[in-house]
Formats: C-alpha cells, structure tokens, sequence
C-alpha cells in the first residue's frame, strides 16, 4: 500500500495531473447548466464509440476491389462483427444526430454570442467534418450504394468551374470507379477526416476552458461585450458549481442512454443490410444516401436544371459561410429565445423542411417505379376487349411507372384514376403523343392502334364509374 | 556570463541577431513543411493530371444482337488495376440499329451518374435516382438531366462488336 501510495504521488508529480487535469474537471459552471448541456458531452461520446468500433472494423476491412465487399460480408457473418459493425452504424447515426441538436440547442440559447464565437465556428467547422465522414463512411460499406455514391459525388465536384473534372478525377482516383477509388475514401475517413475532428474537438474544448460554459439564457441579461466577461465571472463565483464531480453527473447519465442505446439497436436490429456488389456495370441499382442526406436527395430532384449547378456546388458554401458568420454578425444583445422570435422561427421552418424533404426522400415521389403490378380486375372494371387491351398498354408501355390509377404506380405525373372526367379524346391524344409538362412524347413508340385502345381504357376512367358497388350517398 | 553576453554591448547587433533567427526559423520551418508535404502530395495529386489511354474492347459477336434491340453490355477499363476486381469493368447500353450500324450509350445519367436502364415498353431510359428519362436516342425526354445520354465510340472488326473505353462522362459547365 505505502508503495502504491508512493508510486502514485510520484507520477502525480511528474505528470502534474492534481495540478494541471484536476482544475480543469473541477472548473466552475453555472449551477443552472442542467438537462440542456447534455448533447455535447454526449457526441463526443458517440465519437468515441466511432474509435473504438471503426479501430476494430479496420482490424479486419480490406479497402479494395472486390476485397472490401467480401470483407463486410463476412464482418457481418459473425455475430460479434455484426454488433461491431451495428455500433459503428449506430454510432454514427447518434453522433450526426446529436451534433446537430447540441447545434441547435447552442443557437436557440445563443451561447455562440460573446466571447463564444470561436467555440461556434470551431463547431460548426467540425460538423461539416463530421457529415464528410458519414459520407465517406457510408460509401465504404462499397457496395452498389458505394459505387454509385462515389459517382454521384464526382459528378457534382466536375461542375464546379475551371477545375471541375480535375476535382472529380481527384476523387475517382482516375478517369472511372476502379481500384484507385476506394482506397482514397479509405484513407479520408480513417486517417484525414478523424484528425480534423482531433484538432477541432481539441480547441472547441480548449475553448470552454478559456470562456467557461454559458448560462442559461435570461431575458433581462442581455449580452453587452463591454461588461460581460466581469458580470458573468462575478455569477460565477457566487452561485457555480465545480463540473467534476456535482455538474457532471448529468452528462454521464445521457452518455449512458445513448452508448445503451447504440448497443441495444447494433444487437436487437444490427447493422444495415449490404446492398448488391460493387459492380460499375450493373443496372439493376437503386442508389440513395443514407437517411441524414434523403432531404439533399429531395432537393436535387427538385431544381431546375438552370439552377442545379449553382445550388450544388453553392448551397455548401453558403451554408457553411453563413453558419461561420453568424457569430461575428451577432454577437451582442438578447439570448432568451423569447426575445429572439425570429431565431425560433429559422429553427422551426429549418426542422419542418427536413422533417418534410426527409420524408419525400424516401418516397421518392419523382422516381419511376419499375416494379409497378399491371391493373387488377376490379380496377380496369370492364369486359371491352378494347378497354382491356388498353388497361394492359399504360402498364406496358410505362405510363404507370410515373401516373397512379387507383393504387396502381408512381407519383411522378398527376393521378389518373379520374382523368375520364378532366381530357376528352382528343385532349388525351394530344397529350401522350406530345408529352408535355416534363411529360415524354409517346408519338414514336406506339402504333395508331395501341393509342386508340389506351385512350379509350382511360375515358373509362371517371369519378361515376359503372361500379358493382353502389356509390355512397355523398359522393359528388 | 551568458546574461552579461546577451546585453550586447550594441544593442542593434542583437537585435539584428534576433530577427535573423526569427527569418532563419521561419524559412527553414516552410522547407521542412514543403519536403514533408510535397512529395506525397504529388504522388495522391498524380492521377488528376494523367489521361488513361484509351482501348477498343471486344463485346461479342455481330450476329449475337438482335436488330432494334438494345441490350446492357460490360467492358474492362483500359488499364484495370490487379486488385480492382469487379470495380474495373464499365457498363453500357448497346444496341443494333442495322445490319452493321450499332450505338453504344453510357449508362451513366448525365444529371449525377446514376446508373440509367433501358424500358423497352415505352421505348425511354430511365434514371431511379431523380426521375431523368431519355428517348431511345438518347434525347432528354424528362426531369432533370441538362444533355443527351453520352455515347460511346462503338465499331465493327472481324465480326466483333468493339467498344473504345473513354471516361465516366462529367456533366461539366464547359460546353466542349
């Protein structure tokens, strides 16, 4: 025991840890930081659950070719390298999650105001970092959503101007996917990305030692630079509370839940199925992002071509520009969230937007649907011959990938279960041998016969259908 | 002793002494950075500014496709790396229009690259990723693609269909 004793005092000394570490856990907070300051001690946490599982991953994940694909497979085979491989997923998710709620959470309170603007843009550098590495994380899996990821990817980098092919080149490895490819994303997400997010981690911390941690927000205690370091210190000293061992108790409890949490959904729901092998050639694909870019997803389905290229390559930029100017644009004056309605308002609209992109994403509304059924019976509810012949044609010839008759088919183009009611026969010509409102032209691919079968199956289709079942009373 | 010698006896000459070695570190500070980081940088730089070249890859035989139909080809990347496996081959669309004449269109989406697949129901391609559709010549028949499919050089030799490899086609601002 005296030797231990002993042993630890020397080491005490030496590495200066009552000295240096321990006022640094014991430095003082606001006694009202409660539930709210959870989320940042908590994606650190998340962050750390990403070492340790990608360290382990990476023990065994082979970055090549084909190599990688099997390597995954049988990573996932094994119960043990399926939990493995569930937290690093999980943890992802959590990590990006909380990011931004720590984000949001820090805007609505307006911690970024004076002196804190660094800690913010230290932040917001590190969560631009952090989406990089779901990006590269999510294309490592190298399957066909890898593949295609990659592609997506360098196409958008090639329409930056001037340097564009040569970004898009960088990435690829070369002129197509192929062995130089994936390696690069390797190295990105295991060695560059992870040190950026060293570094950032590293002063945003060192950060919250130089400024302390913010009060909660109070409407008659505006921020005002000139005053504020000596009123918040005086706080401070009057009713804060050392972080280690009294403030700190909270955080330790979230970072339970979510560490619980992550290893709870790697084992009873387990890592995200491997879509199809990496294989360029293969059409037989469905590529999408993993669901934290399903809203980018649905806003580049939306824009005009004109305006593609600009929002692309802008929308980044003037994100990021935006987020980093926020403090120095506003560093002063109220942080109650009731006082800065338009604040809470942004959060709102912003959260609403995702929540509705994200949803639409995943719909994906605007994508053919290949795998559409041919009309039922009951449907098509008719024993023309004609008619019939014509309910076969909009399945055959695409119409029900992008039109929807009573269930039947995408969402693309208008509903068709009524169109009876709103084109004639003419108008019905006209249309599907023109196209038209980013409708193609059928003009060329079917014969006069065909069209005249389809327009009348779909003069059939009417709000008063010569239905078996009897209408109900209300029906207009 | 040596505070005696760092109060020169002219102030000027240590001070000229400190700013030469505040230049000295500096210089030899960027030489040390550029050695370290130049080299490889290069080297991950390299292929942005190397042109593969470009080869003709045998398809199949002439009387192997069906004229009017247009089926999905795969070829090898001009110089396949050992352990790209599978990542090394390329798709295409090719079909036959007559007797001699064929086209071969890329796969590859001109609105983000996702891969396009040929209906032949309606007689379009289309894309599942954000819904582009192109007529059977390529055309841009819906959403959002800004040009027409790219097409591959494609030939006849020996009774051999032949496609030349060329780079995955960027959607670029530069009209070529």
């Amino acid at each position: 025991m005296k030797f231990l004793s002993a042993a630890w005092h020397w080491l005490d000394d030496r590495s200066g840890f009552s000295d240096v570490v321990m006022p640094k856990l014991k430095h003082i907070v606001p006694q009202d930081a409660r539930w709210w300051y959870v989320f940042g001690s908590a994606t650190l946490c998340a962050f750390i659950v990403q070492i340790v599982s990608g360290i382990a991953l990476a023990m065994v994940y082979v970055p090549g070719g084909d190599a990688a694909y099997q390597s995954l497979e049988f990573i996932s085979q094994k119960p043990l390298g399926s939990v493995v491989r569930g937290m690093h997923y999980y943890g992802a998710t959590a990590m990006v999650m909380l990011a931004v709620i720590h984000m949001l959470q820090v805007f609505l309170h307006a911690s970024y105001k004076f002196p804190r603007e660094l800690n913010w843009m230290s932040g917001v550098v590190v969560l631009f970092v952090v989406l990089g590495m779901a990006f590269t994380g999510q294309l490592l899996r190298w399957d066909a959503n890898g593949v295609w990821s990659v592609v997506v990817a360098a196409e958008m980098a090639g329409r930056a101007p001037v340097i564009g092919p040569e970004i898009s080149h960088f990435i690829l490895g070369g002129e197509t996917v192929g062995g130089s490819t994936l390696t690069r994303f390797f190295a990105m997400h295991v060695f560059i990305l992870p040190g950026l997010i060293f570094a950032g981690v590293g002063l945003h911390l060192a950060l919250i030692f130089r400024h302390g941690i913010s009060e909660m927000p109070k409407a008659d205690q505006p921020v005002d630079p000139a005053t504020y370091k000596e009123a918040y210190e005086a706080r401070l000293q009057k009713t804060g509370v050392p972080f280690w061992p009294i403030a700190m108790w909270r955080d330790v409890v979230f970072s339970t839940f979510v560490v619980s949490v992550i290893l709870g959904c790697a084992i009873f729901i387990g890592p995200p199925a491997l879509g199809t092998d990496p294989d360029p050639a293969n059409i037989h694909v469905n590529p999408m992002p993993d669901w934290y870019f399903w809203w980018y997803f649905a806003v580049l389905s939306m824009l005009p071509p004109e305006l593609e290229t600009t929002i692309i390559l802008g929308l980044p930029v003037v994100g990021l520009v935006a987020l980093l100017s926020l403090p120095l644009l506003f560093n002063k004056g109220h942080r109650a969230p009731s006082m800065r309605p338009w604040a809470v308002g942004g959060v709102i609209f912003g959260l609403t937007a995702f929540v509705v992109l994200t949803i639409y994403g995943y719909l994906k509304p605007w994508s053919p649907e290949f795998d559409v059924e041919p009309l039922s019976a009951s449907v098509v509810n008719s024993k023309d011959d004609r008619v019939l012949s014509g309910a076969l044609l909009v399945h055959e010839k695409g119409c029900l990938y992008c039109h929807n008759i009573d269930g039947f088919g995408g969402h693309r183009g208008p509903e068709l279960s009524m169109i009876g009611d709103h084109l004639n026969e003419e108008g019905l010509v006209i249309r599907i041998n023109n196209g038209g409102y980013n409708m193609p032209s059928f003009a060329a691919s079917m014969t006069a016969d065909e069209l005249s079968q389809m327009v009348e199956f779909l003069q059939t289709r009417t709000d008063h259908p010569t239905s078996t079942e009897p209408l109900p009373a209300d029906n207009k | 002793m040596s505070l005696q010698s760092d109060q020169s006896p002219t102030a000027a000459a240590g001070s000229a002494r400190r700013t030469f070695l505040v230049r000295l570190n500096i210089v030899l500070s960027a030489i040390i950075g550029a050695v370290i980081t130049l080299p490889g940088l290069s080297y991950v730089l390299a292929p942005v500014f190397s042109t593969s070249k470009r080869e003709w890859r045998k398809i199949g035989p002439v009387n192997k496709y069906t004229i009017g139909d247009t089926v999905n080809v795969r070829f090898e990347d001009p110089s396949p790396k050992k352990w790209a496996g599978v990542t090394a081959e390329s798709g295409a669309w090719l079909r036959r229009v007559t007797d001699d004449e064929f086209i071969a269109f890329s796969i590859n989406c001109r609105h983000l690259g996702c891969p396009v697949r040929w209906e032949p129901g309606p007689s379009l391609f289309m894309c599942p990723c954000h819904g582009g559709v192109y007529y059977s010549n390529g055309d841009v028949a819906a959403g959002p693609p800004p040009e027409p499919l790219h097409r591959y050089p494609v030939r006849v030799r020996d009774g051999f269909v032949e496609i030349e490899t060329s780079p995955i086609p960027l959607t670029t601002n530069h009209p070529v």
